[in-house]
């Protein structure tokens, strides 16, 4: 008595899985998103009137610059931007001790005890009319050599690249080399 | 011997496509697992410079987008050939990013706001003082976490 229920056909179900998948195709990116990542420092309170932070040595500034041009400007020099991560590791590592380089003061971190912390930062400074590729392929340089810093440190130290080692050692070998770049409010200086 | 030699007669029996749906089924989740929805529409050219020290995105739930550059060509006549910024769908002033932070503020948990990172999607022939005046609006807004958005360079 009971009518046996026809089997549903399913040839179209391959049509509407295609039509769902082309769907997805249009509609969705699969690009992994990457960047430099940077802090922004805080906004100074307003009422702050003078700050009474001690200026800073100069020998203990690295200042770059960049004009309206994309030409920079290293330590009063005019340099490629080729060479300027070497410059930049040469002066956040300061291997001798040079009177022209940034001061040291000693600091206890761990794993490594009593070491020399460099005093050093690095200021940048871009003008209005900089392009932004040159701004990030200088932050790049920048960022690059204390990366390489601390690379060369954690494969001296501990023997592995400093992505391997844990988050403990991957701190003491930021407190040695920090990432200490600030970047000056822009000036308006010649040309757009 | 006569066994195997029954169908001789026959044609060839169609391929079966019984199992078509499955196959598409699974690069369907392939594509949606692997791939994430495109948020807006650009209304402005953007292509990012190229940088070696990356480091990824994590949680993409977690980011918004700041765009800028030269609006496309059918927007020019309204909007000028100069870079403008354009958040979410629309063309927008650098006035308007303190609310945009707010908007996106107020969408994500309240314990998820500290780990919010801004992404700055911007082109590598802009000027920097537009860039800049982001940034500003950016820590009034205490925003500071950013990233600015850049492709991998072959290593030299």
């Amino acid at each position: 008595m009971a009518k046996k229920i026809p089997e549903i056909p399913a040839a179209s179900l391959a049509d509407i899985a295609f039509m769902l998948l082309i769907f997805f195709l249009v509609t969705t990116t699969m690009d992994v998103d990457s960047g430099l990542e940077r802090r922004l420092p805080p906004m100074p309170p307003e009422d702050q009137e003078e700050d009474d932070t001690p200026p800073i040595k100069e020998r203990n500034v690295f200042v770059v610059l960049v004009n309206a041009k994309n030409q920079l400007l290293v330590e009063g020099e005019i340099t490629d931007i080729d060479e300027l991560r070497d410059k930049a590791k040469e002066f956040m590592a300061n291997p001798y001790n040079d009177e022209d380089l940034p001061e040291k003061k000693i600091e206890t971190v761990d794993f490594f005890g009593q070491v020399e912390i460099t005093k050093g930062v690095i200021s940048l400074r871009n003008d209005v009319g900089t392009q932004y590729g040159t701004y990030i392929a200088v932050q790049n340089e920048l960022v690059g050599a204390i990366n390489e810093l601390r690379e060369e440190l954690a494969k001296q130290k501990f023997g592995k690249p400093y992505e391997k080692l844990d988050s403990d050692q991957q701190g003491a070998i930021k407190d040695i080399y920090p990432s200490r770049i600030s970047e000056a409010e822009p000036k308006k200086v010649g040309g757009n | 011997m006569s066994k195997f030699r029954k169908n001789d007669t026959k044609e060839l029996p169609p391929i079966s496509t019984a199992s078509l749906p499955d196959i598409v089924f699974m690069l369907l989740f392939f594509f949606m697992v692997s791939t994430t929805m495109r948020e807006v529409t650009m209304k402005v050219q953007v292509t990012v410079p190229s940088a070696t020290e990356l480091s990824k995105l994590e949680k993409k739930s977690l980011v918004s987008y700041i765009y800028v550059g030269t609006p496309f060509k059918q927007y020019q006549n309204v909007f000028g050939s100069e870079p403008r910024i354009q958040l979410n769908d629309q063309f927008a002033k650098v006035s308007d990013i303190p609310d945009y932070i707010t908007a996106e503020r107020e969408a994500r948990d309240e314990a998820e706001v500290p780990f919010m990172i801004t992404s700055l999607k911007v082109d590598e022939y802009t000027k920097m003082g537009i860039v800049t005046d982001i940034k500003q609006e950016l820590r009034k807004a205490a925003a500071l976490h950013i990233n600015y958005s850049s492709r991998k360079k072959a290593e030299r």
